[in-house]
């Protein structure tokens, strides 16, 4: 069935490192993203006319165009246009920051709108300053709301960083091309096998993590 | 940017952009008859069926499109069942896409009151009755949301068929962009098509949404 190329040499450990540059890729970039989805969120929640014209804008487009797209319009774009000659890495982090900047901040949005007006004046009316109310009161409420949906963002990225083969990243996809095409005469039914496993790496990978957050989201259902 | 490009590379976009359109709407049909199967399954916990269900939930969800393609299309061969890259493309739609709406039918089913069961039932209905011309109805506009989210999301995930050679847009993009190497052309046409296809989709998303809502709240 293909499954015994795994066992050859060190093509199971190879397999798994290209597994970790998907991952690496997608935690730099969620990372990157929180912190920006965070500050854009609170600036559309302002509701200055400018800012929500701007930012519905850049959600609207992020979030129609398939992230391949993105990739191309950033690895081949930015390199004909301006002409800078980025690595595949630093575009595909660019691209999956943009993008996760976009989820983020709707999710900021939502979380800040959902939370009721009466909790800020019974924090002023308790003699709370802003920074208290904030601090004690408000930020608490927030992170227990978009904890477990900015974890499924992660499930979402990680799963999103399989297109970065397209533009030439050997991560677990492409070492799995690679290792059925060296073992062409010695099994050629690798490609089942091969495929197979990263089939299951993926969902292993990404079951975990969304497991976690479904617990998580019972957990402060209160 | 060219406008002499443009138009010579036009007709070649329009080509890829029917062909994402005809895989992209088998495939979503297929989604939704697979989604609508499998909430069937599990509403009515159908033994087997319904363990069989959520494992290719699970299974579906957590994995990416390309990774479920290069499985079906170059993988299962291997073991003797050969497909052309359409059918692999609208089966690996269809496949994706089904666990997505099964998810989006299943928490509508979950928020419809139990009292519009027992009603049914004390009208004697039989329970497939009850299913098909109370509960289910129901539950769908309460699932709209999600479903618009979810062909969207099925439309976007199109652009990784040209990885198993389908000549999409994305193939024609790259293609062009390796003969030609006019890539602001190439890629402004891509973004145009993708915006002609998938705006309207958006748009007319939000619209339904908000119909739907008012239906529930209004009135």
């Amino acid at each position: 069935m293909g499954f015994e190329v795994l066992f050859k040499g060190s093509n199971m450990l190879r397999l798994l490192s290209g597994m970790l540059v998907a991952l690496r890729i997608s935690l730099i970039s969620v990372l990157i993203s929180i912190v920006f989805g965070v500050a854009l969120g609170s600036l559309m929640s302002l509701k200055k006319p400018a800012i929500t014209v701007a930012s519905k804008i850049y959600l609207e487009f992020i979030r129609i165009m398939p992230q391949m797209v993105l990739l191309f319009l950033v690895y081949f774009g930015t390199t004909k246009a301006l002409g800078i000659n980025m690595s595949a890495e630093t575009a595909s982090i660019i691209v999956f920051s943009l993008w996760g900047t976009a989820e983020m901040s709707d999710l900021v949005r939502g979380a800040l709108g959902g939370i009721p007006a009466i909790q800020y004046e019974s924090s002023y009316s308790l003699g709370m300053t802003t920074f208290q109310t904030y601090v004690y009161v408000i930020i608490p409420q927030i992170i227990r709301r978009m904890l477990p949906l900015s974890i499924n963002l992660i499930t979402r990225m990680i799963k999103t960083t399989s297109l970065v083969m397209m533009i030439g990243i050997v991560e677990v996809l492409k070492v799995g091309q690679q290792i059925i095409e060296a073992n062409r005469k010695s099994s050629p039914n690798a490609a089942f096998g091969v495929y197979a496993t990263v089939f299951l790496l993926y969902f292993v990978v990404c079951y975990v993590i969304s497991m976690f957050s479904k617990h998580l989201e019972k957990k402060w259902k209160n | 940017m060219n406008a002499e490009v443009l138009i010579s590379y036009f007709p070649l976009y329009g080509e890829a952009f029917w062909l994402t359109v005809r895989i992209g709407l088998i495939g979503i049909g297929l989604a939704f008859v697979i989604g609508i199967v499998t909430a069937f399954f599990s509403y009515f916990k159908v033994p087997f069926f319904s363990q069989l269900s959520k494992v290719y939930i699970e299974l579906f969800r957590n994995t990416p499109l390309l990774v479920q393609l290069f499985f079906i299309y170059f993988g299962l061969p291997k073991i003797g069942i050969r497909i052309s890259a359409e059918v692999c493309g609208v089966v690996g739609l269809g496949l994706l896409g089904g666990s997505y709406m099964a998810e989006g039918f299943r928490s509508g089913l979950e928020a419809v009151p139990k009292s519009q069961t027992e009603s049914a039932l004390a009208l004697g209905m039989t329970r497939g009755q009850m299913f098909f011309n109370v509960i289910f109805p129901e539950a769908f506009s309460l699932s709209v949301p999600a479903i618009v989210a979810n062909i969207i999301f099925l439309l976007k995930e199109t652009s990784v068929f040209s990885a198993i050679s389908l000549m999409d847009l994305m193939f024609t993009a790259k293609d062009l962009i390796g003969l030609y190497y006019n890539t602001t052309e190439a890629l402004f046409l891509l973004v145009l098509f993708y915006m002609v296809m998938l705006l309207p989709v958006s748009i007319l998303g939000n619209v339904i949404e908000k119909k739907v809502r008012f239906k529930m709240f209004g009135a």
